[in-house]
């Protein structure tokens, strides 16, 4: 990678996420048409979005993970770290928007039958003691290690959980619950699409600035380290 | 044809100790026991026996935790897991052995566990011995990875449940959902697949948590 793309990925890409933002915030208040419920249903162009980041932050932070288990490969336990950090962030933010949008739909703050919200809850405690294992293991080979066994089990958990999640409701739930989805008018299928891709840049750029802190903060402690 | 006879002297080994120590298995007969009891007070009078059957699988998950957080203990405080480690055969045959034993009490412990349940609450069918049996594969494949990740932490035994539970979630769905589900076949299906997924990633990745 020549200098300048490495100087200058962070400053693009923040561009980048700035201007999608931007637009996926326009589109969705003056261009995608209200549907039967309203105001309500704007949330939706946020919280499915965040999801599928969180998702995309997890199986990153889980490939990273194979990465330094399989090829030792340098600084992958710390870019692993980051992005489960920065799914968990997403993840968190997908309870609260979900949690708002159950309440505006169904009239509760919490809904068990809802997938989406339970799978995000046993992956919230999930990846909550992937930090608690981390941090009480001191840092070193041995943590990575530990970290990206840990990580790597969230990778297998996911499918499997959704499976379960959905045959629970089978003895929970006996009546199917239909959502009703949306059918998604090609301009809410724009502006969803818009936002998704706001979303990711956002997670891109929130990623790679956190890695370069975090490299930075390690350089820092080695030259002083050298100094002494 | 090694490697089985390493696992099958590393499960001896464990069970040997438990016979001659007597420190993991007669505590989680006891717990179990006692759980149930407790539960008789959790349940008002006209409780369906449905939440009964669910309460079991508190029981058995929590004695499972129990023997698991013990699991570890001897390999750390007496060094034997560098000895284990440096022992010239691979290190998945640590797992294994570990696995074994750990199934081997928790069945112990739900033959006790299974028969108070039925004099205690309600019969207990096939469908949820079949589960109980699956279920008991899952908990300890993955149980004894994640003791032996959580004995090398600071936290110990505080960090077991924590990194547990989680993981547990499918198991405890499959496990209920074929002791009181219509159609347990799917139930019993699920606990088949985390068993068979997981087991395949432990036995992949336990040498990475025992070295460095």
């Amino acid at each position: 990678m020549s200098t300048w793309s490495r100087n200058n990925r962070l400053p693009a890409l923040a561009t980048l996420a700035l201007t999608l933002t931007a637009a996926a915030i326009a589109l969705i208040f003056f261009y995608a048409p209200l549907d039967e419920d309203g105001l309500n249903q704007k949330i939706f162009y946020f919280h499915v979005p965040i999801a599928f980041t969180a998702y995309g932050c997890f199986a990153w932070g889980g490939w990273k993970a194979l990465r330094h288990l399989w090829k030792g490969e340098d600084g992958a336990d710390l870019e692993s770290y980051v992005a489960i950090h920065l799914g968990v962030i997403f993840g968190v933010l997908t309870l609260v928007t979900g949690s708002i949008w159950a309440r505006y739909r169904w009239g509760h703050w919490w809904v068990w039958s809802e997938d989406q919200l339970v799978l995000f809850l046993v992956l919230f405690l999930f990846y909550c003691a992937y930090f608690m294992l981390r941090f009480s293991v001191p840092p070193g080979p041995q943590r990575a290690n530990l970290s990206a066994v840990y990580a790597l089990f969230g990778v297998v958990l996911i499918p499997v959980s959704v499976l379960a999640i959905r045959l629970s409701e089978r003895f929970i739930h006996p009546v199917a619950f239909d959502k009703g989805g949306p059918n998604m008018a090609g301009s809410q299928f724009f502006t969803f699409c818009v936002s998704c891709a706001a979303m990711f840049s956002l997670a891109a750029t929130l990623y790679n600035l956190e890695l370069v802190g975090k490299r930075l903060d390690m350089r820092l402690r080695e030259l002083r380290e050298a100094l002494q | 044809m090694n490697y089985l006879a390493d696992v099958g002297a590393l499960a001896r080994k464990d069970l040997l100790l438990e016979l001659r120590a007597r420190d993991t298995l007669p505590a989680m007969l006891l717990f179990v026991v006692s759980a149930l009891v407790v539960f008789h007070f959790v349940l008002p009078a006209g409780s369906s026996d449905l939440a009964a059957t669910g309460l079991l699988w508190v029981a058995l998950l929590f004695t499972a935790l129990l023997g698991l957080s013990r699991a570890f203990a001897a390999e750390r405080e007496q060094g034997v897991i560098d000895g284990l480690v440096l022992a010239p055969s691979d290190r998945s045959a640590i797992w294994l052995g570990k696995a074994l034993s750990i199934l081997a009490f928790l069945a112990l412990a739900e033959l006790i566990a299974l028969p108070a349940f039925a004099l205690f609450f309600r019969h207990i069918d096939g469908t949820l011995v079949g589960g109980v049996a699956l279920a008991d594969v899952g908990i300890a494949a993955v149980g004894t990875l994640l003791a032996a990740m959580a004995a090398a932490s600071r936290a110990r035994e505080l960090l077991l449940p924590l990194l547990f539970l989680p993981l547990a979630i499918p198991i405890v769905v499959g496990g209920v959902g074929a002791s009181v589900a219509d159609d347990p076949a799917r139930y019993l299906g699920l606990l088949g697949l985390y068993d068979a997924l997981f087991a395949i990633i432990c036995w992949a990745s336990f040498e990475y948590v025992v070295t460095e």
